[in-house]
């Protein structure tokens, strides 16, 4: 995974609330077998639908950041919605609140998840909105969001924070305790079923 | 649940995570064993990439079980005519070839929907750790188990170390008083609890669901609430095991045998929440005042009793809510005041990891029996699993559905998303026993109303939303 400390860019101001990660990446691009390229599929159906929405508006190319409503990112598991907004260019999502699952996916992935009061997702829109060149920095290191003047911090665990920081890879971590996963086998109920 | 673990009285949720933390430290997420881990085609292969790219194995073979089932067909077992789809599945083949993974493929007599064949095979237990990269997961909890959906990077983390790092979730109980009444089913349960209560109502946490009305639930009603328990938002969903839970396990092919069954059954019984203890949250639902539920909007929080009309936007209490509507209402072209027994409907599914085990088609076939289909319609019941539909057959549960003028299927995912051949065309309203009611789920433009097995056959009949007291 790649390291995550600062960032800055553009932002697209995404009005709407429960994006399902149906909407993120419909399910016929699921069916590919391979982790990269799937920008193609990110928000296919409202892209196609309407020619207004965000993604298609040529003032927000090139951005970075997405700012979105609440319940960002729920329904299906799949790490597919994370890689889509990855491959389109995004490093970071801005929402007063995520999907568990998402937000799980996105953090594994070094998309970084940043959850602000809906207030202040509203500031971020009206800024946007009025000049889209609006430079907005995510910054990971001092837990903040900084945009037209305004800061505002966000909260993340310090694991987290630290495998994002190092771009630490979660296999890595967990094998080091091996022997004690071992231990722990060495304990599990004999009733306990295994796979014939 | 957050901090050190108390001390005294325990929630089920608390004593089964407690029961699978290999390690744990100040700052760090719990590392958990997982008893448990299904595995299907689609957010596999990029996990056994990633396992090749390092050079490492899957730890745990013996505890990992695979099924084809969001890609395959319906309508036979042979052909996968879409070469993506193909592809998708023989990937899934040759993964578990080579890793030494058992897999039910297209054909075998136990492959369908992954969160059925767990509990069909009771490979399901109480007081397991059951994952799969599927967020309907949590079907499994169901058993007392601690049961949740994982992303593509986790199936990789799985298969290489049979643990996860997670943080300890906070715990909720959802407290159903009262009963169920006559025809109103653990369906319907589910989804007025989640229009009342949000789909962000249960993010961050493990939620048990309690009270008589649960209690007199079947495993299978038990499943449909759990599976559910994503759609507003929780980890996972449990149910405390009881005797109806041994009794569905009692004999099924991996479910302990003789002294280990005894052993098993004392421990599952010091499983359930203690007299005392606590949770985070607590929310309350009264089953009496349920009665048959349907989605009019295009997520699963957007519901309303079958007597009730299309709401009014303007009658939300926030802006966010309001614009919500006023998009869904766009989406699914319905008008606000129209009575929801009014809304026509072109196709109806009945199937799923929700509502596609023996006891829904039993409801939809119950509701059928003697009828038919409305001109004009298309039924679809798509049993969970391949031994699903045999049961149902050696019932005559499929000369039911053919006579009425429904389409009798092979086992899959089907109808519930959009990636095999059944789905949804442009503008086609569905009336639908599956778990989403997302734009475009059941194909791009279908417009989807959630409902139950019962409520599903009686729209069939009446071509329009429709619950079986209004069959004359």
């Amino acid at each position: 995974m790649e390291k995550f400390t600062v960032h800055t860019g553009t932002a697209v101001p995404l009005r709407r609330s429960n994006v399902d990660t149906d909407q993120i990446i419909p399910a016929v691009y699921l069916k590919r077998v391979t982790r990269s390229g799937f920008e193609d599929g990110l928000f296919r159906s409202w892209r196609d639908a309407d020619p207004g929405f965000v993604l298609n508006d040529a003032r927000y190319s090139g951005a970075s950041i997405l700012v979105a409503g609440p319940e960002f990112g729920t329904g299906s598991s799949r790490e597919h919605a994370v890689w889509a907004l990855r491959d389109w260019g995004f490093a970071a999502v801005l929402a007063p609140r995520f999907g568990d699952i998402f937000r799980g996916n996105a953090l594994k992935e070094g998309l970084l998840p940043v959850e602000l009061e809906l207030t202040a997702i509203e500031q971020l829109w009206a800024a946007v909105e009025a000049d889209p060149a609006t430079a907005i920095t995510v910054d990971l290191t001092s837990r903040e969001v900084r945009a037209a003047g305004l800061t505002w911090t966000f909260p993340i665990d310090d694991f987290s924070r630290w495998r994002l920081l190092e771009g630490l890879d979660d296999i890595g971590l967990t094998l080091r305790h091996d022997v004690a996963i071992g231990e722990f086998e060495a304990t599990r109920p004999a009733f306990t079923p295994v796979v014939r | 649940m957050v901090g050190v673990p108390a001390k005294g009285p325990q929630t089920l949720a608390e004593k089964v995570w407690d029961a699978h933390v290999v390690r744990s430290a100040e700052g760090e997420p719990d590392l958990l064993y997982i008893d448990l881990h299904l595995v299907h085609e689609v957010t596999s292969p990029q996990a056994f990439d990633g396992l090749r790219l390092a050079g490492r194995s899957v730890r745990r073979p013996d505890l990992t079980i695979a099924t084809e089932d969001h890609n395959t067909p319906t309508d036979n077992l042979l052909t996968i005519a879409d070469p993506v789809s193909r592809t998708q599945i023989e990937t899934l083949r040759k993964n578990c070839a080579d890793f030494g993974i058992r897999l039910h493929s297209l054909g075998d007599a136990q492959q369908g929907v992954v969160h059925v064949l767990g509990p069909q095979v009771g490979l399901t237990q109480p007081g397991m750790t059951i994952v799969c990269g599927d967020s309907h997961t949590s079907t499994h909890g169901a058993f007392g188990a601690i049961a949740f959906g994982i992303g593509t990077s986790e199936v990789e983390h799985v298969l290489a170390t049979q643990t996860l790092p997670q943080s300890r979730p906070k715990t909720m109980a959802v407290n159903v008083v009262g009963e169920l009444g006559p025809g109103v089913t653990a369906k319907d349960l589910i989804l007025a609890l989640i229009t009342q209560v949000g789909t962000g109502a249960g993010r961050g946490h493990i939620v048990e669901y309690r009270g008589e009305a649960i209690r007199k639930l079947s495993m299978e009603g038990r499943m449909t609430v759990s599976n559910m328990s994503i759609e507003w938002g929780a980890r996972a969903g449990m149910v405390a095991p009881d005797e109806t839970t041994f009794a569905y396990l009692a004999g099924r092919d991996y479910a302990p045998k003789g002294e280990a069954w005894d052993e098993a059954v004392a421990y599952w019984r010091t499983l359930a929440t203690d007299e005392g203890a606590t949770f985070d949250t607590e929310v309350t639902l009264d089953a009496s005042a349920v009665t048959p539920f349907v989605t009019w909007g295009t997520n699963p929080g957007q519901g309303a009793p079958l007597s009730a009309v299309v709401p009014d936007p303007q009658s939300f209490g926030s802006e966010a809510e309001r614009n919500a509507a006023e998009r869904a209402l766009e989406y699914m072209a319905l008008t606000p005041g129209t009575p929801l027994r009014e809304v026509p409907i072109d196709v109806v599914f009945v199937g799923s990891c929700t509502n596609g085990r023996l006891e829904d088609l039993r409801a939809a076939a119950s509701v059928l029996q003697g009828r038919k289909v409305a001109e004009g319609v298309r039924m679809m019941v798509v049993p969970g699993s391949a031994a699903v539909r045999a049961a149902a057959e050696a019932e005559g549960l499929h000369e039911v559905f053919n006579a009425a003028g429904a389409e009798w299927r092979f086992a899959g995912c089907s109808m519930c998303l959009g990636m095999n051949p059944d789905t949804l065309k442009p503008g086609q309203r569905s009336a639908s026993t599956s778990n989403r009611n997302f734009e475009g789920r059941q194909g791009k433009g279908g417009r989807t109303h959630l409902v139950s097995p019962p409520v599903a056959a009686a729209t069939a009949v009446m071509g329009r939303l429709a619950a079986p007291a209004d069959l004359s």
